[in-house]
């Protein structure tokens, strides 16, 4: 009879310390008053992002691939600040650093900035890996030192060099985001945060998602989003929140049109969480961090498999 | 003929790229929170062995390529081809001596190798890991000489050079590993 592995892919005392380091979390936010919330991880409506792909459930819907759309709603009905831990599912991401089903820590701070909020994401890092410095970098200026180009304004074709300098590539594309994207993830990132948390702030507007746009020093148009990247992995992702229902729509309207254009299943925008954005979301900022990866790096683990009991492989 | 989406590539599966039949070797999964997800991917050329890095868009898709792994027997060679045998059918297949390469020095009349087929033509011959082949030539043995660690070159009836025990004589067989060309021992007649 063959063998069969059904023990855990991480060891005991990796499970011990994720579930100190998630107790800690949560004293964090009690003694901060932000209220943790649990919204549905099923839901009739999921995310209009094209590079997002939900599990469907017939006759149910979707599992979330994130639960920042009822969080809105919360917040929009005056919860205040609110923080999950929530079990999050995306279809087709499996790898290293990847499981199709994983946790994410998400939260929301009514009048924060996201000055004041990248301190606070600093803050629960360092509950897991202990003291250690940040730096902040802007979007432009990586791509600046790392390539010599102005992200925001320079050729297709010269995004579309830099990338084949540095990588044999199978593909071409004719989305600016597609190299961005490729230059970002491939080259820049694995060279991020090496020894200190590393931000990165004002994406591209194409990037921008549920972020709000503002002026850089430059008085360029950016997406008020930032991430954090340590040892060359990215573990969180924020944003100044979008608060204009109109713009939000439109947005939703032109993923679901590059869905249709990449031929990707169709999805119906989530009119509920339109009307909480129409009713009037609160000025806040909110932030996503993959509560996995974290532990990875604070037991020095180069898998998610090291640090969840039993990822995809284990099934 | 079938094709592989990024999200089936896996170790050992053979594709065609660029006009040649490839094996991958190792599949990465890169994605972004927010953005378009990549497949770095290595790859192993069949025809030239060369190794590749390639990244991929997540989601794009290789041409499945016809190269199955078939145990054939080694039935003899006639200077410019060697010739093959399935042993269940008889099918014979001759492989050219730049397919079958330095696997010629290993090669046995009898013996079972791996060859890799492509399009119904082989590609590639791995000898079997281990062979048992007679020494024809070596400087004569030191009796009861097992102790000094010494070693002499001695070619084999392949054609195959191997470091052997100065105890080991002319016309004696010996076992080797062909992935490593190391002596492992002698073979009691």
């Amino acid at each position: 009879m063959p063998k069969i592995d059904w023990r855990p892919s991480a060891p005991l005392a990796h499970l011990r310390r994720r579930a100190r380091i998630v107790a800690e979390i949560r004293a964090y936010f009690a003694e901060h008053d932000v209220l943790e919330v649990e919204t549905p991880q099923l839901c009739p409506r999921t995310v209009t992002d094209p590079h997002l792909q939900s599990i469907r459930v017939p006759g149910y819907g979707y599992l979330q691939t994130s639960p920042e759309y009822a969080m809105k709603r919360l917040l929009a009905s005056g919860s205040g600040s609110i923080y999950q831990i929530a079990r999050v599912f995306r279809a087709d991401e499996v790898g290293r650093l990847h499981n199709p089903e994983f946790t994410m820590l998400e939260w929301y701070r009514v009048g924060f900035t996201p000055d004041r909020l990248i301190d606070e994401v600093a803050a629960i890092a360092r509950i897991a890996l202990g003291e250690i410095g940040i730096v902040c970098r802007s979007y432009r200026d990586l791509f600046r030192t790392h390539f010599g180009l102005d992200p925001l304004s320079c050729s297709l074709d010269s995004l579309r060099s830099a990338a084949r300098q540095q990588l044999d590539l199978a593909f071409d594309d004719a989305d600016r985001d597609t190299w961005l994207e490729l230059l970002m993830s491939q080259v820049i990132e694995p060279r991020l945060g090496i020894g200190e948390l590393c931000f990165v702030l004002d994406y591209p507007p194409s990037q921008a998602a549920l972020a709000r746009l503002h002026a850089d020093a430059d008085g360029q148009a950016v997406a008020s989003r930032f991430e954090l990247y340590y040892r060359g992995v990215e573990l969180a992702n924020g944003y100044h929140e979008l608060l204009d229902a109109d713009e939000q729509g439109a947005r939703f309207a032109a993923d679901l049109r590059e869905r249709e254009l990449l031929g990707l299943p169709a999805v119906l925008p989530d009119e509920r969480l339109h009307a909480a954005l129409a009713h009037g979301l609160p000025d806040c900022s909110g932030v996503a961090l993959g509560l996995d990866r974290l532990i990875m790096l604070a037991v020095g683990a180069d898998s998610l498999r090291e640090v969840m009991a039993f990822p995809v492989s284990h099934l | 003929m079938a094709s592989y989406s990024t999200n089936e590539f896996k170790s050992g599966l053979k594709v065609m790229l660029e006009g040649d039949p490839c094996t991958i070797l190792e599949n990465e999964f890169v994605k972004p929170g927010k953005g378009q997800a990549f497949n770095r991917v290595k790859l192993r050329n069949l025809k030239t062995n060369r190794v590749w890095e390639k990244t991929f868009k997540s989601g794009d898709t290789l041409d499945a390529a016809d190269v199955i792994d078939r145990e054939l027997q080694y039935l003899y060679s006639d200077g410019e081809f060697f010739h093959f045998m399935e042993p269940e059918n008889f099918e014979q297949y001759q492989a050219s001596s730049a397919t079958v390469g330095d696997a010629a020095l290993w090669l046995k009349e009898q013996a079972v190798c791996t060859v890799t087929l492509y399009n119904g033509a082989p590609l590639a011959v791995s000898p079997p890991n281990f062979v048992e082949l007679e020494i024809v030539d070596t400087e004569p043995g030191i009796r009861g000489d097992t102790a000094t660690g010494g070693t002499k070159p001695a070619r084999l009836s392949t054609g195959a050079v191997v470091k052997v025990p100065l105890f080991v004589n002319q016309g004696e067989m010996v076992k080797c590993d062909t992935r490593s060309g190391e002596y492992v021992s002698r073979v009691k007649a």
